[in-house]
């Protein structure tokens, strides 16, 4: 299918509910959204608003239920689970938690999400993922497991781990959440740096205030709709 | 160039990093495994050794054939035919020899402590051939005088020190069923189910330390053929001229018939094969366990790596292959071990328990199962890993 617009991300008239029969709960209600590429989009709103299901449809991580949602124009509409998979390949997640592999040190994390680029040797992988870490400024921190590190740089190797995979889009889940306000607001600095130098787009779900400047462009949701913006 | 491919392609080793970042869960799957397999060791390398055992005096026979009485069942119960009928065999063209043996149990006494022992006594005429081995024919030539025996000294302690006592030079008489007797030998013959020791002597003493034995009458004839003889075929042809009070069998299937009975007729084989199946099933359990709780602790983590885009297939690949370690990591210490304890075996029961490759390759087999098996039923685990649920 051909990418008409170029966009990173085309959403219109998505919906999609949870449960069945009467406890059936309509979570995203008729959106539609577009993220051009290498633009910084934040979406806000209260919990339980529908952003972490939207972030997981984008991600193809769950199956979408009715209406369009093409990513770097391929429509996730009825795709099979092989493309959902292969496409997750080209979309960076950045959690809440940092989410790294316990018995893989800083550097081997990193490379988690190198591994997953075909063509390239191992040394070059390995070089690639020391190179993402020295850009996250932790490369003092190479062969120290997720234990010994922390919280902010926990989330600076999850931050490398996902650039590592050279992502198109990188969707981003209240990175900051587990983070005091300034570690919090030099990570958010960094990824959206290092992100635009990929000219790499990014969605980042966020409670957080503090923040909100870094976007391009401010999304706001409630009741699983996206408001009209401000 | 395959090598430098794999080398180029290789990823990061998670299976391997999983495994050993968590040295007490590998510890414990690793004594697991070993425990197992020691255990698959030990039961089937007993069986074995009791099995072989069996026919330590039936594999020495100087013989192509071997005739029997139909009713004898095994080498504790052997009946008695007529000593002519070797006599009649002879008459095949292709027979170029016979002995007759006598095979029976006698009543030993120990010199030293005096105690009675049962013991294997074999008599056949001492100019003949009967085992294989190129010292025997000296030492039989010794039982043409009366009343001389060759005592095996791999029989059990409890028929005293004769062979330490005849090495050194001293002259060691006792007494077989209530008869004096000389040791003008030694030979080695090694104990079985049967029978905890052996003696040969010459037909002549046997018949006077067995008196009730009906003159004529013989367990077992030893049967040689000329070279390039048909086997099969001189046994058929022999079966069929020889009257039906006797039974014609090729040494192999006498040694199969021997080690038959004790496998069939007794419970041992099914006592050590279900010890050793004991052995698996708690491996499998041990190891299911380890790999079982290692997914569930990592199920996030695997998670993750979908929803990076990692796919299930290179998922369970990673589970496949920490079975696949534990698996080697638990059979060194198993196969060591194994070593170790049969010698131990050997040197305190003199069974003849030895390492086969045979039945090192099978027990690697099974530990292979046991790990991939538990590895594969760890998998149904993986599919609760669900990328959505870890945002």
């Amino acid at each position: 299918m051909k990418n008409i617009n170029n966009n990173t991300l085309n959403i219109s008239s998505l919906n999609h509910w949870y449960g069945h029969g009467e406890m059936r709960r309509h979570v995203l209600q008729s959106v539609s959204m577009e993220i051009s590429p290498g633009e910084v989009v934040l979406l806000t709103g209260p919990s339980g608003c529908g952003k972490t299901t939207l972030l997981t449809l984008i991600g193809a991580l769950r199956k979408v239920q009715d209406g369009e949602l093409k990513v770097f124009g391929k429509q996730l509409y009825g795709a099979s689970r092989k493309t959902r998979q292969n496409l997750r390949k080209n979309i960076g997640m950045i959690f809440q938690g940092h989410n790294l592999l316990r018995c893989l040190t800083a550097e081997q994390n990193v490379q988690m999400g190198a591994d997953l680029l075909s063509g390239f040797s191992y040394k070059v992988r390995r070089d690639q993922s020391r190179e993402w870490l020295r850009a996250v400024g932790l490369e003092d921190h190479l062969s120290k497991l997720p234990h010994d590190l922390s919280g902010g740089q926990k989330q600076r190797v999850a931050i490398a781990r996902a650039l590592a995979a050279r992502p198109k889009l990188l969707l981003a889940d209240e990175p900051t959440s587990a983070l005091d306000s300034s570690t919090g607001r030099e990570i958010v600095d960094l990824l959206k740096k290092l992100a635009s130098e990929q000219s790499c787009s990014v969605l980042m779900v966020t409670h957080d205030p503090r923040i909100l400047d870094v976007a391009d462009r401010l999304l706001q949701m409630e009741d699983g709709q996206i408001l009209p913006s401000v | 160039m395959e090598f430098k491919n794999f080398f180029k392609k290789r990823k990061i080793p998670l299976a391997w990093l999983l495994l050993t970042r968590q040295p007490l869960r590998i510890l414990v799957a690793i004594a697991g495994i070993a425990f197992a397999g020691i255990l698959m060791f030990m039961q089937l390398g007993f069986r074995d050794g009791l099995f072989d055992a069996s026919v330590t005096v039936h594999k020495l026979f100087d013989a192509d054939l071997v005739l029997i009485s139909p009713r004898s069942k095994s080498s504790i119960s052997m009946s008695g035919f007529p000593r002519r009928r070797l006599v009649q065999a002879m008459a095949h063209k292709d027979v170029t020899g016979t002995t007759a043996v006598n095979w029976n149990f006698l009543l030993w006494r120990n010199p030293e402590n005096l105690s009675t022992r049962s013991i294997l006594a074999l008599g056949f005429e001492p100019s003949k051939p009967l085992l294989i081995d190129s010292d025997f024919e000296r030492k039989a030539k010794t039982l043409k005088n009366k009343g001389r025996v060759l005592f095996d000294d791999l029989s059990r302690d409890e028929f005293g020190p004769i062979s330490s006592w005849f090495k050194s030079g001293k002259v060691v008489e006792t007494e077989v069923a209530g008869k004096r007797v000389r040791v003008s030998g030694i030979v080695s013959l090694g104990p079985s189910f049967g029978a905890d020791g052996n003696l040969i002597t010459s037909d002549e003493t046997y018949l006077e330390l067995s008196p009730g034995n009906p003159k004529g009458s013989i367990e077992i004839g030893l049967v040689r053929l000329a070279k390039g003889s048909d086997i099969e075929k001189v046994v058929r042809s022999l079966n069929i001229s020889l009257p039906s009070d006797v039974k014609v069998m090729s040494l192999k299937s006498f040694i199969d018939f021997e080690k038959n009975y004790w496998k069939s007729s007794t419970s041992i084989g099914f006592i050590f094969t279900l010890g050793a199946a004991m052995g698996f099933i708690v491996g499998c359990v041990i190891v299911y366990q380890i790999l079982y709780s290692d997914v569930s602790d990592h199920l996030p983590e695997y998670a993750t790596l979908m929803a990076m885009g990692y796919n299930l297939r290179s998922l369970l690949g990673v589970v496949a292959r920490e079975g696949f370690i534990l698996s080697i990591m638990g059979y060194i210490p198993a196969y060591v071990s194994g070593q170790a304890l049969y010698a131990l075996v050997r040197s305190s029961t003199k069974l003849p328990v030895e390492m086969s490759f045979s039945r090192a390759s099978i027990i690697f087999c099974l530990i292979l199962f046991m790990c991939m098996g538990s590895a594969l039923a760890a998998m149904k685990k993986l599919a609760d890993a669900d990328p959505a649920e870890i945002f």
